[in-house]
């Protein structure tokens, strides 16, 4: 397949590239940028006019439901939502049912995707059996069926013994470990920012201080350990701040923040919509600020979708008890020009912070479109707008609490391993 | 934090959800119709024909007995037709049940669900799926609301107090974990009340509850001092496995009502409590049973407000 990018302008984060450019792809690789090279005949031509060129977005948090949560959605409808928005990498989390804790389940899921038009998907294993907090997966096993690295998904280790045995062993094989710092004792119970918001409401609080004790004891951990680092979803202003001084003082450590929380707060809460149940919650307008500045200023390093489809059985219900989460993987990149253009982010800056800096932390060499580089490409238009709608939304979870919002950014070509896996007509 | 979703857009009451963000006006209007229904219970035939053909189904998916039982007869008084469902006993209370419960009733042509739930937001969601002609009325929801309990003290006080301009109001005890202490503080700070008092350990009240318009005590003898009003809050013996307190013991000698504490608020101040008491834990039966507490007159008004209540929503004039 030869693909002739034609028209657009391209941004390539990595290598500082922000200029009109065409793109020429052969057999899945980036064959030439700018002029086409010797005796290119395209099969397919893509016009790019008034169009952005960019690497295809990374998402390091995408929960596709398999296995054992088809109902929620497959991997079918989750991967073709990704490609419609425009994303060609997905770390996928390991709070599957069962969790993605033995090899097996690791070779099953990449073998189904494969298989599937769509994103490259790259699993994080559990880093304890059933994700229970107590024994210790077998790392070495799962690294080689296909994980990248290593994480507790939402859940987390309440044991700071076993937490820190669980990083020292990581850190023998030099695993990446992914955590989303949030204490479960001091969470325990809670379903909202523990704010004047909650408070109002009646809604129990999850405190800011469940995420910066976990922080504060995790980041004393990685330096004992010397683990490769990840914290993930971070929702407070002082957690970036703690954050941004352990790497100025030279700490190996990355974070990400989703896209949701880069624009909500507790006072979108007011009307007990549980399609606003997030975890960790959306906090105050301070904590949020402090996020958009954190991804700003690069103390954050990406921004992911955290996407969560769930069904209306499990949505439509009171706020305390309906499934946190959102479906989003279609909306990282609108939302997050919303946010470039709301803070302003040059363009170039916004994508690094959803291809090169997530593809960083993941360890691959996507996110980039350097010749001979694998040809995972998003064409998308900066000014079109569009409004979300439950129609709009390819996921099979309609949750999400940007529905009637209008956002920028329509994705027009998704081009994957060389393959033109979306295009909107 | 207005609620649009309990007004409609000529600022009619649709539900009775919460009452913060209520205007004073429907409160007034509330509280003056809950007058005209105080005799009613005094007549020999103790009904009128108000909602007469009017179907109300009490959802209670949390246990209640006063609750329910009040709002049962305030329906019966207005001649409506009352079913009431327990909900609450058939344990899974869960999602699907809730959304169908509502539409099975809804197909019964309801008028009107009374509804309590474990779940702050509850009765939210459930206004949000019914048909349009049905009224939502909040019978307290996790810790969020309890308005008719709270429209009902503010009921006791103008009764006893005349008017709110000049009041101190003392709410004591487990502010965290109470629906009847938020409907309370929204219904006094909207009426006028000056000064909202509200005395507990730190461990019993809420983040930032000085931004709903309180003055936080922890010392209960500075808090009561010259206050015409003392609401006192019950405390559920759970509290003290979660390390919230150390024991009952503990508890009554520091926020307990006593007539000694008593003593420092105005001479005429009333005692109240939204039931069920814990004697000796949150009050002295002295003090319970004494000639400042108006406990029993709560529960007799509590029939009128909750009238009024269903005949605003319900009634003749209801749009």
């Amino acid at each position: 397949m030869k693909i002739h990018i034609k028209g657009g302008h391209l941004i390539d984060p990595a290598h500082g590239i922000d200029k009109p450019a065409d793109v020429f792809v052969v057999a899945g690789k980036i064959a030439a940028i700018g002029q086409a090279p010797d005796g290119f005949q395209a099969n397919k031509t893509i016009d790019a006019r008034g169009c952005v060129v960019c690497p295809g977005l990374v998402d390091l948090s995408v929960r596709l439901r398999e296995p054992g949560l088809e109902y929620k959605a497959t991997l079918e409808s989750e991967m073709l939502a990704a490609a419609s928005g425009g994303v060609t990498s997905l770390a996928i989390p390991p709070d599957t049912d069962p969790p993605l804790d033995e090899p097996g389940l690791v070779e099953m899921l990449k073998f189904r995707a494969k298989n599937l038009p769509g994103p490259r998907v790259f699993p994080v294993g559990a880093l304890t059996q059933k994700l229970n907090g107590e024994a210790l997966t077998e790392m070495a096993e799962l690294s080689e069926a296909g994980c990248i690295a290593f994480s507790q998904a939402d859940a987390y280790i309440a044991d700071t013994q076993i937490l820190l045995r669980a990083l020292d062993y990581a850190a023998t094989f030099d695993y990446p470990v992914w955590l989303r710092p949030q204490d479960s004792n001091l969470s325990r119970g809670g379903v909202a920012h523990d704010g004047p918001v909650a408070s109002r409401l009646g809604l129990p609080g999850i405190p800011a201080l469940a995420e910066t004790v976990a922080i504060s004891t995790i980041l004393l951990l990685a330096r004992q350990t010397g683990v490769r680092l990840h914290l993930a979803r971070l929702s407070t202003h002082e957690g970036v701040g703690m954050v941004r001084a352990a790497k100025q003082q030279g700490l190996k450590v990355t974070c990400d923040v989703s896209a949701n929380h880069l624009h909500l707060s507790e006072f979108d809460l007011t009307r007990f919509d549980s399609n606003l149940h997030f975890m960790p919650p959306v906090r105050s307008l301070r904590d949020r600020d402090a996020l958009v500045a954190g991804v700003k200023d690069g103390s954050i390093d990406a921004i992911c979708s955290d996407h969560a489809p769930v069904d209306d059985n499990e949505k439509q219900l009171p706020f305390g008890e309906a499934s946190p989460g959102a479906s989003g993987v279609e909306l990282l990149l609108p939302l997050t020009l919303k946010w470039a253009e709301e803070n302003g982010v040059a363009l170039i800056d916004a994508i690094d912070r959803v291809t090169r800096g997530p593809a960083q932390i993941l360890g691959i060499s996507n996110g980039q479109l350097s010749i001979g580089a694998h040809a995972d490409i998003c064409v998308f238009d900066p000014q079109a707008r569009f409004t979300v709608t439950s129609k709009w939304l390819k996921s099979l979870g309609n949750n999400t609490p940007f529905l009637g919002l209008e956002l920028p950014g329509v994705v027009k070509a998704t081009i994957i391993d060389g393959h033109l896996d979306y295009e909107r007509t | 934090m207005p609620d649009s979703q309990q007004l409609t857009p000529d600022g009619q009451l649709k539900h009775l959800l919460t009452l913060d963000g209520l205007p004073s006006r429907i409160l007034t209007q509330i509280l003056d119709t809950a007058e005209t229904f105080m005799d009613v219970g005094e007549r020999d035939v103790k009904k009128v024909p108000l909602l007469r053909g009017k179907a109300i189904f009490n959802l209670f998916f949390e246990a209640s007995t006063r609750t329910r039982t009040t709002f049962d007869i305030a329906a019966k008084r207005l001649s409506a037709d009352v079913v009431t469902l327990n909900i609450a006993a058939s344990a899974q209370s869960k999602g699907e049940t809730v959304l169908d419960t509502i539409a099975n009733l809804s197909a019964m042509h309801a008028d009107m669900f009374i509804v309590r739930h474990s779940q702050s937001g509850a009765a939210h969601f459930i206004a949000r799926h019914v048909a349009p002609h049905i009224a939502v009325v909040n019978a307290g929801d996790g810790r969020h609301a309890h308005p008719t309990q709270g429209l009902l003290d503010v009921f006791t006080i103008r009764r006893y107090k005349g008017a709110f301009h000049n009041l101190r109001v003392a709410i004591i005890g487990d502010i965290l974990h109470s629906r009847v202490a938020r409907s309370q503080i929204h219904a006094l700070t909207t009426l006028g009340v000056p000064e909202v008092r509200v005395i507990a350990p730190r461990t019993l009240l809420p983040a930032g509850v000085e931004q709903m318009g309180v003055h936080v005590f922890h010392d209960m003898k500075a808090g009561l001092k010259d206050v015409d009003v003392i609401i006192m809050l019950r405390l559920q013996n759970e509290r003290m496995k979660g390390a919230l307190l150390p024991s009952a013991q503990e508890y009554f000698k520091q926020y307990g009502l006593t007539a000694e504490k008593l003593a420092l608020a105005k001479p005429d101040a009333i005692v109240m409590h939204p039931g069920p008491m814990n004697r000796g834990v949150e009050i002295d039966s002295e003090v319970a049973d004494g000639v400042q507490s108006v406990i029993l007159k709560q529960v007799t008004y509590g029939i009128a407000v909750r009238m009024a209540v269903m005949s605003i929503l319900l009634g003749p004039t209801a749009s």
